[in-house]
């Protein structure tokens, strides 16, 4: 498992720099370069362009400014960002990419979870109305046009029924003497999240343990005792109000984002049931005399799982894009919005800093998933 | 009882397909092979269109499918015959005897006119045949590239294989809408571009690596192996007998392939990136532009385009799955 796990950090080093290559030639390729706008000004003569251009380093070949550029990439200088002169592209993605890593993870674990359960009982029950009709929902849920649905979302929820905000990341009125940075609430909001998930984990994995008379109550009393030590800390730390503010504008996006990515796991699921449930170890499980719902969830649902835990590579890609698109309809201001604002205006170190970053986090996921993989199934192990 | 004779000597010794005549010998028919592929084919069309037709979910994505074609279809007879070219032409059209334009559905409009008071009715049109063309030829690219590469690198393996997956692995990770905004912001990108870039990224990509485990299970089949005992040459086995085998899996991916390139094409345009004359994401992005984005009294302007999107989208994408359950038969009903 350790050489496994090494082989695939060394090959996902070794993808991380082609990426790197390419996005670099992708943006060096533009027609024209920065000493070009300032070549309206007439106050500088061609020869200081020369010079300019010089300074810049941009009368080197390609190679060299890569070169350059990587060396200080990896001592983490990604330059100035244009649009946000003169912060740092750095700061701006240190301040925007938790935005969207909570963004992206809620999204896809909610919309993992749903779509298994949901593709679960649809292959269960095929053939009836309910699957026709969830099946033709799911389809136009995944390939709807998510820039008109994330609109149609917005008039629903925030127009007419004025449920939740009109996009934004914060809302200035409940921030105005607000003691606290945003980010600082942010920040400890994902972390409180992320320990109540680790803990919900901990307390399920030992419960299974348990025989089932005990299962219940003790599953119970846990996520009781959990829920409430979480809400009593943050009415206790007096950011209560600010971490409510945040989390009313984080949740349409997310609704949004899960409710399109969720019929692709559905459907494949599905799928993948219907291929498990015509092995023989489903016939003998039948022939024992086990409970319906025991066949479904132990035996089918269990080895279903493996292909959908490989299309979480294919869908990594996926809900990154829609989480750009959501981010640019809800005006969430995470890295998707930053990227688009920073190509419209060609702020070019804001834009090969974002991307980096989108690498670095789809190669993480990957990686992820790799591993899920080799742990879930047990007829794979690399050696 | 029908003697059997042999052959009378000097008739050739290849295998051909005969039968008995009345006195006993063989009679050879004389049909040109190409026929009897061409009937292989369309009894084997035949019968998967019936395991087709079993599933009302493609049936649904067809009949959508057939009904958009048709729109786009009769748009250049309505702009040549019916409509006044000044009024309802999509891009340069204006109806100068409205005062206020966006106007809502009338009797000359049956969609109402945009914020620039053209018809949305006929840039719905225009816009039907433009997702037409990309998808398809997007789809067609995708398909080549991933049917070629993939059978390449199944036969060959090796470096090539390694070097393809490789590859393809890249393209996977990369968030293709994030790079096409890059792209499209830094470069002109028109129509036939948008189409290429979308094929070569999709060909490279996904696609490239389902076709080639496909290929893989086709190159250990013992009729490749025949053909090679045969003398057939490596691209003689690659093209007459790999190929032809994986068009049914091409042929289904081509289905996603026109999914998605529609859809990122709308998105593009919608976030006014793309340099094209019209279509259903521009729609959207004009209303954007005017302001009547959230102002859904003026429904006209946004979901004509957004519904066609998603329908056609969807529509595909269920022909898809259904195609999927004739290609593979585990889905089908027991």
């Amino acid at each position: 498992m350790r050489r496994f796990l090494f082989r695939r950090i060394a090959q996902n080093i070794f993808t991380f720099f082609l990426f790197l290559v390419l996005v670099y030639v992708l943006v060096d390729a533009q027609p024209g370069d920065f000493s070009n706008v300032y070549l309206n000004d007439p106050r500088l003569s061609p020869k200081q362009r020369t010079i300019l251009r010089e300074s810049l380093g941009l009368d080197k070949p390609v190679m060299e400014r890569f070169v350059q550029w990587l060396g200080n990439a990896a001592q983490g200088d990604l330059g100035i960002s244009f649009s946000n002169y003169p912060r740092p592209v750095l700061d701006v993605i240190a301040e925007r990419a938790p935005r969207t890593i909570m963004l992206f993870l809620t999204a896809t674990i909610l919309s993992y979870s749903i779509g298994f359960l949901a593709g679960k009982i649809l292959a269960w029950r095929r053939g009836g109305f309910l699957e026709y009709a969830t099946t033709v929902t799911g389809v136009g849920l995944y390939t709807v046009f998510l820039p008109w649905f994330g609109l149609l979302m917005i008039w629903l929820f925030s127009f007419t029924l004025g449920l939740f905000p009109i996009g934004k990341f914060v809302d200035p009125i409940v921030w105005r003497r607000a003691p606290v940075e945003a980010n600082d609430v942010f920040l400890r909001l994902m972390l409180t999240i992320f320990l109540a998930s680790i803990l919900f984990i901990a307390l399920f994995s030992y419960s299974r343990r348990l025989n089932p008379g005990q299962r219940t109550p003790v599953r119970l009393v846990g996520s009781g005792i959990i829920i409430v030590a979480w809400f009593a800390y943050w009415a206790s730390s007096g950011m209560g109000k600010y971490a409510a503010d945040i989390l009313h504008h984080l949740f349409l996006p997310i609704l949004t984002l899960t409710l399109v990515n969720f019929a692709g796991t559905m459907l494949l699921t599905r799928n993948s049931m219907l291929e498990t449930l015509r092995e023989d170890y489903i016939m003998a499980a039948r022939a024992k005399g086990l409970p319906d719902q025991v066949i479904r969830d132990k035996h089918a649902a269990r080895n279903a799982l493996l292909p959908v835990v490989t299309s979480f590579v294919l869908a990594v890609a996926f809900v990154l894009d829609g989480g750009v698109i959501t981010e640019t309809i809800f005006s969430w201001p995470g890295m998707g919005l930053t990227l688009l604002e920073a190509a419209v205006v060609q702020d070019i170190p804001m834009v090969i800093g974002a991307l980096v970053f989108t690498g670095i986090l789809a190669l993480t996921a990957h990686l992820i998933a790799d591993i899920l993989y080799a742990f879930l199934d047990p007829r794979i192990r690399y050696t | 009882m029908a003697e059997i004779t042999r052959p009378k000597p000097g008739t050739p010794l290849r295998p051909q397909l005969g039968r008995l005549g009345p006195q006993g010998e063989v009679q050879v028919i004389e049909t040109p092979l190409w026929k009897i592929r061409l009937r292989l084919l369309w009894r084997s069309f035949q019968s998967n269109f019936k395991i087709f037709l079993e599933n009302p979910i493609g049936l649904i994505g067809l009949a959508i499918i057939l009904l958009f074609a048709f729109m786009a279809a009769i748009h250049p007879y309505l702009l040549e015959n019916v409509w006044n070219r000044n009024v309802y032409d999509p891009v340069i059209g204006i109806d100068q005897t409205i005062t206020f334009h966006p106007a809502p559905p009338s009797a000359q409009h049956l969609l109402g006119t945009d914020p620039l008071g053209r018809d949305v009715l006929s840039q719905l049109m225009f816009g039907t045949r433009a997702a037409f063309i990309l998808g398809i030829l997007a789809a067609f690219v995708t398909v080549t590239i991933a049917t070629t590469v993939g059978a390449l690198s199944a036969y060959y393996g090796g470096a090539i294989d390694t070097f393809f997956m490789r590859l393809a692995d890249l393209i996977i990770m990369t968030p293709i809408i994030s790079l096409l905004i890059v792209m499209s912001a830094l470069f002109e990108i028109g129509f036939t571009h948008l189409a290429v870039i979308i094929g070569l990224l999709g060909g490279l990509g996904g696609a490239t690596i389902i076709i080639k485990s496909q290929a893989l299970t086709i190159k250990v089949r013992s009729y490749i192996e025949a053909a090679r005992v045969a003398g057939g040459g490596n691209a003689h086995i690659i093209f007459n007998h790999i190929i032809p085998n994986l068009l049914p899996l091409s042929f289904l991916y081509m289905m996603f392939s026109v999914t998605s390139a529609i859809a990122l094409e709308a998105v593009l345009s919608f976030f006014g990136l793309l340099n094209i004359r019209m279509s259903w994401g521009l729609m959207i992005f004009t209303t954007q532009r005017a302001g009547y984005l959230l102002d859904l009294s003026k429904w006209w302007l946004i979901f004509p385009a957004g519904l066609a999107i998603t329908m056609l989208c969807a529509a595909f994408y269920l022909v898809g799955r259904a195609l999927d359950e004739v290609v593979n038969p585990r889905l089908r009903k027991r």
